[in-house]
């Protein structure tokens, strides 16, 4: 009876835990788009965000664009072959591309390269009284460090996924003209004759989500973190596990939000 | 006659966090113009004291008034205000390290958009050489400074907007004794030019000595004892003797086991 209990007892604390976290989540994520709206607005803190999210993400994003690009092209063509139905290949790369894998996979990138970041400055920040000194000199951390963050989230992942969605159909383009033999006009007609607007826009979306996610679970890790380097260690890597995890599960919420009949 | 009302006016604060009481009714009175030391043993809550008038801890109760108005009783914003015109020099100096030494210093006047970066930077560098410091540090980053160093850019960061009340946590804490004196005799020089009223919280006698007019022991999360800087080590108060004398035996037990 009293292991019942205990057992009982226990996920009843972690219950309460997970409540709490989501709640105190929610109210970070708002106040933290609410300093977006209420002047002023940080833009020099903003421009440093976004040129570290967006433009010093472009190489890694790009190198797993083409190379998942190229990747996508043998495999459907190997798989189709078997159907002799080769000729869906380059529909399948751009779609594949510009509704699920440009935004997941340039979302799952940046998570690892600026969410840790993020975590990991602010969390150094929390530590050493930084953000404490903010406070005293007149600053909302809040606006100062979270707002132009999210904002740069928001905005960056878009930007990033419009060259993930160009490089990986120019990797299954350059996989498929040189070594698979496709012509490379009738490759091009096929690429976008089934490819629609929503395609496209919808990725686009998916981005800015899993952009603001990135930004908001390194933040919130990074500002929540308590203990010196160990804490800092252990905000870093919850806030890539956490918004990976997010990412993937926004994924298929929104997937099904577009596109389920 | 009646007395004047203190700056800083503090009755009866309270502070748990979980089952621990940090602070336990702390009562304390800084007259305008004067320095007050506040020592005390690691964890007697000297940290959460300065903290609480900071704002950055909310106390669980008591009154913070500074010139007669009770600080927690304010809403944000007047908050905010009185929290303005305080400068705060933090333990481990808490410089922002991204971003470079003049831009520390300015940070506060550039916040609050009292001054452009131009004028910024010469008002930073301004201040660096009040305290000794070469105007090309301000070019530097912190992390590419001494600690001391560091410890003067944190000193000229809490004064650049010219505060009329100072804190400091801990200034000469893991400074060698030269240093440290240099850093109490810029306290000094500071506190009096600007006319600041300041509290100071250490554990380091020779400096409370140096920089306080008065002192107060904070023990077990209570003020034990208030009296002039200078009779710190002849109290006559068996808590402050031990603490001042360093010595193991006496009154005050320390906790060697979590």
């Amino acid at each position: 009876m009293n292991l019942l209990l205990g057992v009982l007892a226990a996920v009843g604390r972690s219950a309460l835990n997970v409540c709490r976290t989501i709640g105190s989540l929610a109210l970070f994520a708002l106040v933290g788009l609410s300093h977006v709206v209420r002047p002023p607005f940080p833009v020099r803190r903003f421009i440093t965000a976004l040129v570290g999210m967006a433009y010093f993400s472009l190489p890694v994003v790009a190198l797993t664009a083409i190379f998942t690009g190229m990747v996508l092209a043998l495999q459907s063509y190997t798989g189709f072959a078997r159907f002799a139905a080769q000729g869906a290949v380059a529909s399948v790369v751009v779609l594949s591309m510009t509704r699920e894998l440009g935004p997941v996979l340039a979302g799952l990138m940046v998570a690892g390269r600026v969410g840790a970041a993020t975590a990991a400055e602010i969390g150094t920040m929390r530590v050493t009284d930084q953000i404490d000194a903010l406070s005293t000199l007149s600053t909302n951390p809040m606006k100062y460090l979270v707002a132009p963050r999210l904002l740069a989230g928001i905005i960056a992942l878009p930007i990033l996924v419009v060259v993930a969605d160009i490089l990986g159909v120019l990797g299954g383009f350059i996989v498929s003209t040189a070594s698979l033999g496709f012509n490379r006009i009738a490759y091009l007609h096929n690429t976008f004759q089934y490819l629609q607007t929503m395609d496209v826009v919808s990725g686009l979306i998916k981005a800015a989500v899993f952009g603001f996610v990135i930004a908001l679970m390194g933040c919130y890790n990074g500002y929540t973190s308590r203990g010196g380097a160990e804490g800092v260690g252990a905000a870093t890597t919850a806030a890539v596990v956490s918004a990976s995890i997010l990412i993937l599960a926004f994924d298929y919420v929104l997937t099904q939000l577009f596109f389920a009949r | 006659m009646n007395r004047p009302t203190p700056k800083i006016r503090i009755r009866g604060l309270t502070k748990s966090f979980g089952e621990k009481r940090v602070l336990d009714g702390v009562d304390l009175d800084v007259p305008a113009g004067t320095s007050l030391v506040v020592i005390g043993g690691s964890g007697a809550g000297k940290s959460v004291l300065l903290k609480c008038l900071l704002g950055l801890v909310e106390p669980d109760g008591g009154t913070i008034e500074i010139d007669g108005r009770n600080l927690l009783a304010l809403n944000a914003g007047a908050r905010r205000a009185v929290v303005a015109r305080i400068g705060m020099l933090f333990q481990n100096g808490a410089l922002f390290d991204s971003l470079p030494v003049w831009e520390n210093v300015a940070f506060g006047l550039l916040a609050r958009r009292q001054i452009r970066r131009a004028e910024a930077r010469a008002r930073a560098s301004e201040i660096l050489g009040q305290l000794g410091l070469a105007a090309s540090v301000g070019e530097h980053y912190p992390a590419e400074l001494s600690g001391g160093m560091q410890k003067r850019v944190a000193l000229a960061r809490a004064i650049a907007a010219t505060p009329e009340m100072l804190f400091f946590d801990e200034p000469t804490t893991g400074l060698d004794p030269i240093m440290a004196a240099v850093i109490d005799g810029l306290i000094i020089d500071c506190v009096k030019r600007l006319g600041s009223t300041a509290i100071a919280i250490t554990h380091d006698i020779a400096s409370a000595r140096r920089i306080g007019d008065s002192a107060a022991m904070l023990h077990e999360g209570r003020i034990v004892w208030n009296g002039p800087a200078a009779c710190l080590l002849e109290s006559g108060d068996p808590l402050v003797d031990q603490f001042t004398h360093g010595r193991r035996e006496g009154p005050i037990r320390m906790e060697l086991c979590a």
